[in-house]
């Protein structure tokens, strides 16, 4: 009867998966284990309805554990394992019994078994196999005989199981009372590393089938159990053992000796943290850096300058006005780069239609629709709002600009922005309508609030820099001064923080649509729309060009099906294919061609931190690979604030 | 002059130096008596109104930077009055001053050569204090560590065994607490317990644990007072479960526990909470550990002690947690072989800490051991664990001696631990040897040790009362201590039970008439008892009883009146009611009470008793008294029916009380025959 349950059960797991209890079960999973890739390695989340001997009954959700066989002698023993081994990942596992009945005699025993041990058996008698027993509390360690261990268990009593995988040692609990150290040099979890392990691994696992399963074994009539693998709090409070051990192993990273080493290490962490600016294009800031550790940074300032104006250009969403200025500052570097090309032509269409496009722009510039979060005429030096105080701007001589509010040459700290707003709003009075002013008066307020959001980005991004590089104070003044932090990375996958960026660029949308309630197509001028289906053409044309050049690609297909999508709707911004009209997919179309760029100067196309934070991550998901329990202390997020 | 002008200088590059090398501090203390005018020097230009601030705050460096030097630099500075100076500068108005002041009043006050009253010489001193906290970091650090070192109790660990019957508490402990506390300590210190500073928050939690311990008022308050003390909306005991956090550091968890475990024991928190059962007691048995500095490993072994002395569920939970017992093996094994060959330092290091880990080994088994047999085979089956208390017996440290006879007490309990392992290991005999001139706190628990050991069934009696055990309980029934009195007397009670005639001779030769009756009107009702039962056990068996009271008959009698007439409880009347009923039981010595018509007319007033075991207890006696096998019945008889005990009787054997309605019974049967 219950095998029938569990029969069904089985098959409808991934449709339980939407019911409180199971979502509950995977959060808690989710909180214990952090580190571990479910997909790769699934956590065990009920007893197996097929790794079982016959005697052994399931019920209640694969959870519920009952003897129904005769329980002469041990011959009569029957054990279960779970549907999962304990994935290394964990660091540390742990789950709970309850013995809800003793039955007859009370011959129980909770432990591990690796897959194949012989389920005839009660946990721990045979190799690969650990127990805990009920009826003397003795531990079984491989053996037939037990060593004294703990307390006696029987019904009622909460029996926990906890495995570390640091230094390979599983402990008991009762009632939520540590026993104490049971089984040292527990073997290790399988390798599944490279190739060439692979198969050394395959014949190690049929050797010594060490994935070690939650088990238990149960041996008279009567005996029931009920497993809890997180489906419930746990009465042991594991998560302060866990608190214990990620402690430890931050210690030990952080208290890793570097020896005499020391200078050399400083000007490593040096090196990153400048090059990490740099390639962002934080030019002040990491003049100030080189200036105050003085060291020399390679790429000359213009060149730093030059690349920081593409990628705030490409940021703003106008693109077109980008590839025109890589055009002209690094000659023949798209022409080298079609593919980035022809990316950047359809982020291009794609900012048409979103309106924000110069080619598009110039059209509705008088239009109110123009304020919005990144304001400027393409004579304007490119600026992620108008806080961004250091860049020197080139629009004084863009009297056309009616929204260029800040056009004068600002070098002022961006604290004193507000005040500075609001005159340099009288300056601008020439500008045609006087709604605009209003509403430019209306956007400073906002982005007076999201520049504190700005600056706060930097700080926690410099931070986060201070990791690597000590003397972090001057590095946050700096901040202070010039906020334009904005605008950093999203150049890989490794990178910190993306939802910082969405968080920022929400903020300028939401401020967006603050100003224009309505969004239309190409900002709802007629003349822009012409403009954007000619450009339509020539895209579709480079499209074919590129085709007959170099032969078929998907991967330009497809983008240029998703741009030409956008018309098909109405309202483009709410439409299956609307996410490309996000600010956020700017991103990595800037950072592919900042990459390009940096390239073709014979620099990194990566800093060196980012490559570092990969290695690092890419090592502890090794690690979690080949066994080694520690990894899952150890994150790479945890040292990104 | 010159010098006050040359002094800032100098002094700045003094207190530079002093901080990092001790040994020019030390130097500058010399047994020179003008190195010592340098210390005056400063300390009045300290006072120097008219000095200028940045000169008084460098004297206070510099004097705070003598003071760590050796005990001798504190005890010169104290003798130039440095204390009253320093609490003279609290008064400035200058920040950087006052917490210069602090600094090397802390230095001083940590000092063990500092008495401690100094701080409470002027009542507003505390109060002062008090209003500083709120000042800085630096003052809140300072502060707190002065309070928690000036109301230090001196005996912290003999405190632990609160349930002995002496008060081993250090005279002023307690004061210092309600002192600080009626400042309003709790209040003021609660919120520094989440400050951003460390120190602040360690010290703070340093102060709690010393102001709560064995104080039921502090404890109250800090759980829930009559003024709710919330820092950060949450109670305070929230607040120190919080820091009992396994990632928090070591010196934090363990202060921390020591708060719960004070708090806990003065009955603030109930033994079974969670925050006790599944905090504060798992943290205390990690910091047995082997993976714990020697001295955390002392502290945590000896507040587990404290925690689960009088709790045998606490102590039950503790015994199955992380192998404690055998953890606790390990106690006893420094210096070990090994840090004696490898490393000079590391050997030093464990002998300075051998005897306490012994100790503290020792007094959580006592603790351990308490109240569960189980626990007890336990322990003992820890290996060489005999030997171990045996050796601690000896030892010439008074602290792990006393430990080892605790422990030894602890397992005393166990009939058959007396039995085995105490009979096989001998024990009885370095007990004895401890016995001897020892003090009185190892006396008291030595002479309750001997009691058990003394019992009927324990094979250790005789050998134990062939050394001379008797003298030696006669002399302790003498002493002024009560527990040492209470012992002597129940150990002489033991010893009496079931004796053959020699050796109650002997009891009653080295208690001699005089003390037996000392005792009868002992003020403690617990001697009072224990006395009785000696009597009562003295007579038993007819030959024995007739013997005694031909020799001591007329004092008893008197005595039994006595104490049938006096203001005492049931428990004492009745004790002597079963002594008239042994008496009784005697063939010469039944005319004792039948030529006593006192004492018949007493016997009669209590078979009329409410209370029913005086009732019972009075029948025992009329039941001996008309036995009619024995010789001179009938008179007795006769004698007792005209005094109109048969009376009695009948409406006894009415009784709803089936004991006492046979006992009547029984009686008038023998008039029948």
């Amino acid at each position: 009867m219950a095998d029938a349950g569990a029969g069904s059960l089985h098959g409808g797991d991934s449709a339980l998966s939407c019911l409180p209890e199971e979502q509950e079960l995977s959060q808690r999973l989710r909180r214990l284990y952090p580190a571990v890739n479910q997909e790769e390695t699934p956590l065990p989340r009920s007893w197996s309805p097929k790794d079982k001997y016959n005697y052994i009954g399931l019920s209640q959700g694969n959870l519920r554990v009952h003897y129904k066989g005769h329980g002469k002698n041990h011959k009569d023993a029957a054990s279960v394992r779970a549907t999962h081994p304990i994935p290394a990942a964990c660091g540390i596992y742990y789950f709970e019994v309850k013995i809800v009945s003793k039955g007859r005699d009370g011959y129980m025993g909770i432990g591990l078994s690796a897959q194949g041990v012989n389920m005839n058996r009660l946990p721990g008698w045979d190799k690969h196999s650990y127990g805990y027993h009920g009826d003397d509390g003795h531990s079984f360690c491989s053996s037939g005989t037990g060593q004294p261990y703990g307390p006696t268990f029987t019904t009622g009593d909460v029996i926990g199981c906890c495995v570390n995988l640091i230094n390979n040692t599983c402990f008991y609990t009762k009632n939520g009372h540590s026993l104490g150290i049971a089984f040292t040099d527990l073997p290790l979890p399988a390798m599944i590393s490279n190739q060439f392990m692979e198969l050394l691994q395959e014949y190690i696992q049929h050797l010594f089938k060490s994935n070690l399963y939650p088990t238990v074994g149960l041996q008279t009539p009567g005996e029931i159990v009920d497993a809890n693998f997180g489906q419930q709090p746990f009465v042991f409070d594991i998560e302060d053992y866990m608190r214990e051990w990620r402690a430890k192993i931050q210690g030990t990273i952080k208290r890793f000796p570097i020896g005499d080493r020391l200078g050399e290490w400083q000007a490593m962490l040096q090196n990153m943290v400048s090059s990490y600016l740099v390639h962002h294009g934080y030019c002040s800031t990491a003049a100030a850096f080189a200036r105050i550790t003085d060291t020399t940074i390679q790429e000359e300032q213009t060149s730093i300058k030059n690349r920081q104006r593409i990628q705030k250009l490409v940021l703003a969403g106008r693109v077109g006005e980008a590839i025109e200025a890589t055009q002209q500052l690094y000659p023949g570097l798209l022409e080298h780069n079609p593919n980035l090309l022809f990316m950047l032509k359809c982020r291009q269409f794609v900012e048409m239609v979103n309106g924000t496009d110069s080619e598009v722009r110039c059209f509705s510039a008088r239009s109110p629709r123009s304020q919005d979060s990144y304001p400027g005429s393409p004579n304007l030096s490119p600026r992620r709002g108008s806080n961004n105080s250091h860049v020197h701007s080139t629009g004084a001589d863009s009297p056309t600009c009616s929204n260029g509010v800040l056009s004068t040459k600002i070098k002022q700290s961006c604290s004193k922005y507000q005040a500075l707003s609001s005159s340099s709003s009288s300056s601008s009075s020439s500008s045609p309508s006087s709604v605009n002013y209003s509403e430019s008066n209306s956007t400073d307020s906002t982005k007076s609030q999201q520049h504190s959001s700005t600056s706060n980005q930097e700080t926690r991004h410099l931070a986060f820099l201070s990791f690597f590089y000590l003397s972090d104070s001057e590095m946050e003044m700096e901040a202070e001064h010039y906020p334009n932090g904005v605008l950093e990375n999203s150049s890989t996958r490794i990178m910190n923080g993306t939802y910082k960026h969405e968080e920022i660029l929400q903020t300028d949308e939401s401020s967006m649509e603050d100003n224009c309630p309505q969004r239309q197509l190409c900002g709802g001028n007629h003349a822009a729309t012409e403009r954007m289906i000619q450009f339509g053409r020539e895209l579709q044309t480079l499209s074919e060009q590129l085709c007959r050049e170099y032969g078929k690609n998907t991967m330009h297909k497809k983008m240029l099906q998703d741009a030409f999508s956008l018309l098909a709707y109405s309202d483009p911004w709410n439409c299956p294919v609307g996410q490309q009209l996000d600010p956020i997919q700017r991103e990595p179309v800037c950072a592919a061609l900042n990459s390009a760029i940096l390239e073709s100067q014979n620099l990194p196309k990566q800093p060196p931190l980012m490559l570092a934070l990969g290695q690092a991550s890419e090592c502890l998901r090794l690690m979690a690979r080949v066994g080694l329990g520690s990894c899952s202390f150890a994150r790479v997020d945890d040292y990104l604030h | 002059m010159a010098c006050v002008l040359e002094a800032p200088l100098r002094m700045s590059v003094l207190s530079e130096v002093t901080a990092s090398s001790r040994h020019y501090v030390d130097r500058l203390f010399d047994l020179d008596p003008q190195k010592v005018l340098q210390g005056v020097m400063l300390l009045y230009l300290l006072q120097q109104e008219t000095s200028s601030t940045e000169l008084r705050t460098e004297c206070a460096v510099v004097l705070g930077s003598l003071a760590m030097g050796t005990e001798n630099n504190v005890k010169s500075l104290l003798d130039c009055h440095i204390i009253p100076a320093l609490l003279q500068g609290l008064l400035s108005p200058d920040l950087k001053f006052i917490e210069a002041c602090l600094r090397c009043l802390r230095t001083i006050f940590i000092s063990p050569v500092t008495p401690e009253d100094l701080l409470y010489t002027d009542a507003t001193v505390i109060s002062h204090l008090m209003a500083l906290l709120s000042r800085s970091r630096y003052t809140q650090e300072y502060i707190c560590q002065i309070f928690s070192h000036c109301c230090k109790l001196q005996h912290w660990h003999s405190c632990g065994f609160k349930s002995l019957p002496q008060p081993l508490l250090c005279a002023n402990g307690p004061d210092h607490q309600t002192i600080l506390f009626n400042h309003g300590a709790v209040q003021n210190i609660a919120h520094l317990l989440v400050s951003t500073s460390y120190k602040v928050r360690m010290q703070a939690l340093k102060c709690f644990s010393v102001l709560a311990f064995e104080n039921p008022q502090v404890s109250m308050t800090l759980v829930n007072g009559k003024h709710k003390v919330l820092v950060d909306g949450e109670l305070l005991p929230q607040i120190f479960v919080k820091m009992l956090q396994r990632d928090k550091p070591v010196e934090m968890q363990l202060t921390s526990a020591k708060c719960l475990t004070s708090m806990c024991r003065a009955g603030a928190i109930r033994t079974d909470d969670s925050c006790i059962v599944l905090k504060t007691l798992p943290c205390l048995v990690r910091m047995c550990s082997k993976e714990r500095l020697l001295e955390e490993r002392v502290e945590g072994a000896e507040t587990l002690a404290y925690l689960i002395e009088t709790d045998v569920e606490l102590q039950r939970i503790a015994s199955i947690t992380d192998h404690l017992i055998v953890m606790l093996a390990d106690y006893f094994k420094y210096p070990s072989s090994v840090s004696a060959i490898t490393d000079i330092k590391r050997l030093d290091h464990d002998l300075k800490h051998a005897h306490e880990l012994r100790q503290a080994a020792f007094k959580l088994y006592a603790s351990l051991g308490a109240n569960d047999e189980d626990i007890r085979k336990k322990i003992i089956e820890t290996e060489n664990m005999m030997d171990r208390i045996v050796n601690g017996l000896s030892e010439s440290s008074i602290k792990v001696r006393l430990a080892a006879v605790r422990c030894l007490h602890s397992l005393s309990r166990s009939v058959q631990q007396l039995r085995t392992s105490f009979q096989d290991h001998a024990v009885w005999k370095p007990l004895m040897k401890v016995l001897q001139n020892a003090p009185n706190e190892i006396l008291v628990v030595a002479s309750s040790t001997l009691c058990n050991l003394l019992l009927e069934f324990s094979p250790s009696k005789e050998p134990i009362l062939e050394s001379g055990a008797i003298e030696l309980l006669c002399s302790l029934t003498q002493s002024e201590n009560l527990a040492l009195r209470v012992n002597g007397i129940w150990a002489l009670m033991n010893v009496a039970f079931q004796a053959e005639q020699k050796i109650k001779s002997d009891i009653l030769r080295g208690l001699s008439t005089e003390q037996l009756f000392q005792l009868l009107s002992d003020s403690d009702v617990n001697v009072l008892m224990k006395t009785l039962g000696l009597l009562r056990n003295l007579l038993s068996t007819r030959p024995h009883i007739d013997h005694i009271m031909s020799t001591h008959g007329k004092q008893i009698m008197q005595a039994v009146t006595l104490i049938l007439e006096g203001e005492h409880n049931i428990e004492v009347k009745e004790q002597t009611l079963c002594i008239l009923a042994n008496i009784a039981d005697g063939t010469t010595a039944k005319e004792l009470i039948m030529t006593n018509d006192d004492i018949l007319q007493k016997i009669k007033y209590y078979m009329s008793h409410s209370n029913a075991k005086l009732q019972l207890a009075a029948m025992f006696c009329i039941s001996n008294l008309v036995w009619n096998e024995e010789e001179g019945s009938q008179e007795r008889q006769d004698k007792l029916r005209d005094m109109g005990i048969v009376d009695i009787l009948h409406k006894l054997s009415q009784s709803s009380d089936p004991n006492l309605c046979d006992k009547a019974k029984t009686a008038l049967q023998q008039y029948l025959a």
